[in-house]
């Protein structure tokens, strides 16, 4: 894809003029694009013309007045749809009034310039969409399995499961061909290495059973009434070893006994995971506090650590399959960026809610309310 | 005797596949410059210029070893760029940069698969070395 065609349907003629001048001598190019983009301009002053174009050649941006003397804009929207799947639709409109804009959104059209525009402002809207179409060349592919999340899932989880094999792999070739020579001791570190990487390997794998469990629905313990408090004094005294290891502290402030309703495994995933976190993202001597509160609709519980912080730009991210925030600070942690996917599904089961509150360099707040609707305090 | 060290650039942001790499590689007499990020190799490519370079796919980001590759032709065209990916083949899922079609638009000179055996990856880079 190196030349864009543009076809361009508005009664202006000076809009049609100018759309053609400012972009026959505009390009597009991003990293990693051999080439640069170009555009190609179609004019047609009516939406009959428009359509007739349409019919006969494939275009790849239609910019589109909103008013015309006969078929309307808006009216064509479905037919460029049909007709051509993969166009995209920009709105030229005078009246950018909301109810324009999401009709015209709701059937078909994807963007919107006003009119009238700034050389840079088409400029800009036409780098936005050449940047969409190439993404969605590049995602057409996976597109085509009919499943992209689960694909793109399985091709994650291949990757995460074959660094670690080929490390491992590595390091016993390295013993098998007695790389360092004939000294045993040095050969401790690969070995540790080794080891770290199975351990990694093997966290993963017990995520992936969590997650298995809940997309199968199959649950391996019945339902109950748990007391949140043993629940999180278990958790805490899981994750205490690692704590003590890093000199950070774990503290329980919990002001009320209440038992919620729920399967224990699920309602253990929960704060284990938070709190792995809130120890395995805190710096040394930090502090890890866990806040249970509780009224009659729900029990709020806090993870609040003295730790990184996640970054503004990541938050969106945070809860997705295999995200992990790559830095400088996180480079040593093992984790398979599971962890906090699975937690925001069981707290959907529940009817629950998460938020995340943070600032890089001081600390963040996990927060989760889980409504008691069989509700029994003690 | 050759005259100079021929230099490889390796990215990747697994410290044990570049632990691997660095000893492989200079066990074959190259010199190694290792990055664990998309960041040290972009310093590493500003101060010095490889021989030829090896980049993981997935740094930092999802494309980091396609953004490299991008501004490693852009300052060096000459250089030949391997990219290096834990994705396989036989499981049918690729990144799709199999595709002629594909491939036109992604500056790589060779795309492979990191479980390959050692002497498999040598000769590939003996291969580009002497291009
Ligand atoms: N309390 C926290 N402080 C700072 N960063 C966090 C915190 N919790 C999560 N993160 C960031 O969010 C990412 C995703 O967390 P998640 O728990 O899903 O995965 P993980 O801890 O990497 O792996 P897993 O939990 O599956 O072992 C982490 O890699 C980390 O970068
Ligand atoms: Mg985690």
């Amino acid at each position: 894809m190196n030349k864009l065609k543009v076809l361009v349907v508005d009664d202006e003629p000076g809009i049609r003029s100018g759309v053609s001048r400012i972009l026959s001598r505009f390009t597009v190019d991003y990293p990693f694009m051999d080439e640069q983009i170009s555009f190609e301009v179609l004019e047609a002053e009516t939406g009959e013309i428009g359509l007739d174009i349409i019919d006969r050649e494939p275009v790849d941006v239609v910019l589109l007045d909103n008013k015309l003397p006969g078929v309307q804009g808006i009216d064509m929207l479905e037919t460029i749809r049909k007709k051509q799947p993969d166009a995209f639709i920009t709105m030229i409109t005078s009246h950018a009034s909301l109810d324009v804009a999401v009709k015209a959104t709701s059937i078909g059209a994807h963007d919107f310039v006003p009119k009238p525009f700034t050389p840079q402002e088409l400029k800009s809207s036409l780098e936005n969409i050449t940047k969409h179409l190439f993404l969605k060349k590049m995602t057409r592919q996976l597109q085509k399995e009919g499943k992209q999340i689960r694909f793109q899932f399985l091709q994650v989880l291949s990757h995460e499961l074959k660094a670690p094999i080929n490390a491992i792999e590595g390091y016993l070739n390295m013993i098998v061909n007695k790389q360092f020579g004939d000294n045993i001791s040095d050969y401790q570190e690969i070995t540790e290495r080794s080891l770290e990487r199975l351990k990694g390997m093997r966290g993963l794998i017990m995520d992936l059973l969590d997650l298995t469990r809940f997309e199968t629905g199959k649950n391996p313990s019945e339902p109950q009434e748990i007391d949140i408090r043993l629940l999180a004094q278990s958790a805490i005294d899981l994750h205490k070893p690692q704590a003590i290891q890093n000199d950070i502290s774990i503290r329980l402030h919990i002001d009320c006994d209440v038992c919620i309703y729920g399967v224990p495994d699920e309602l253990e995933i929960i704060f284990n995971n938070l709190l792995s976190n809130a120890v395995k993202y805190n710096k040394p001597n930090g502090k890890v506090d866990l806040y249970i509160s509780c009224d009659d609709a729900a029990v709020t519980i806090v993870f609040r650590d003295t730790g990184m912080g996640i970054p503004e730009s990541e938050m969106s991210n945070l809860f997705k399959e295999f995200f992990r925030i790559k830095t400088e600070e996180t480079k040593g942690i093992q984790g398979s960026g599971l962890g906090l996917s699975i937690v925001k599904k069981i707290v959907d089961i529940y009817r629950g809610t998460i938020e995340v509150e943070s600032t890089p360099g001081l600390g963040s707040v996990f927060t989760v309310q889980l409504p008691l609707s069989g509700k029994t305090t003690k | 005797m050759k005259k100079e060290k021929t230099t490889i650039l390796v990215a990747d942001d697994d410290a044990d596949y570049l632990f691997q790499m660095r000893v492989m590689l200079e066990n074959a007499g190259y010199e190694v410059l290792a990055a664990d990020s998309q960041r040290m190799a972009e310093e590493i490519v500003e101060a010095v210029k490889p021989d030829l370079a090896i980049l993981d796919l997935m740094m930092e980001k999802d494309d980091s070893g396609f953004i490299l590759s991008y501004k490693i032709k852009k300052k060096y065209p000459e250089v030949p760029v391997i990219l290096a990916t834990a994705v396989s083949q036989e499981t049918g899922i690729s990144f799709g940069i199999d595709a002629e079609e594909d491939r036109s638009w992604i500056k790589a000179d060779l795309y492979l698969e990191k479980g390959i055996r050692q002497d498999q990856l040598l000769l590939e880079i003996e291969k580009l070395l002497k291009r």
